[in-house]
């Protein structure tokens, strides 16, 4: 899978690259580095509500703390999409 | 790339138009989230309950229009012009 941490690739000869696949490629880039930038927060929130003191391992209750905590957290992520989304489509009929 | 070649293209000026406007909704979601979990979760459940459902809805809205406060309140206070630049330039 490292198409998606290389450049476009430089066109040879033929110069110019397809209009379509450069949006293709760009589309797969922002989903990658959304779905990172989604882990990494994720990552930061359910480390500071799960770990307390932190052992030498995740012992059980961190590690069923951590999956009830990623499923919360695309739960909130989920209903502040839509939120958002309504937000947005009141404040366009109003104009 | 022929820069020139890129920006006279319709098409890909479409493209870039719309899909900066989803990153810019995006990235304004993942802000939102992480703010309005400090603020609306307590312990992480096996659900999402209403009234913390809820609480996350009423964050988004209130964000919004924090946001929204701001932007007004600003473009009062540089409209007069005096009280502006006396709260920028107190050193």
């Amino acid at each position: 899978m490292d198409s998606f941490s290389s450049d476009f690739p430089s066109g040879s000869s033929s110069g110019k690259m397809d209009t379509g696949t450069i949006m293709e490629q760009v589309k797969v880039q922002i989903a990658v580095a959304n779905a990172q930038e989604l882990l990494q927060r994720m990552t930061d929130k359910c480390f500071k509500k799960c770990i307390v003191k932190p052992g030498s391992s995740l012992d059980n209750s961190e590690q069923k703390c951590i999956a009830m905590c990623m499923d919360r957290y695309m739960d909130a992520w989920n209903t502040v999409s839509r939120a958002y989304n309504s937000r947005l489509q009141r404040e366009r009929a109003r104009i | 790339m022929d820069n020139q070649a890129v920006t006279a293209d319709p098409q890909l000026q479409q493209f870039i138009e719309v899909e900066s406007q989803k990153q810019r909704f995006q990235q304004l979601v993942h802000q939102m989230t992480e703010v309005c979990w400090e603020n609306c979760m307590d312990k992480p459940g096996p659900k999402l309950d209403s009234r913390t459902e809820v609480c996350f809805v009423n964050c988004v809205e209130r964000f919004i229009d924090t946001s929204q406060f701001i932007l007004n309140r600003l473009e009062q206070t540089q409209k007069s012009r005096a009280s502006f630049s006396e709260t920028m330039t107190d050193y």
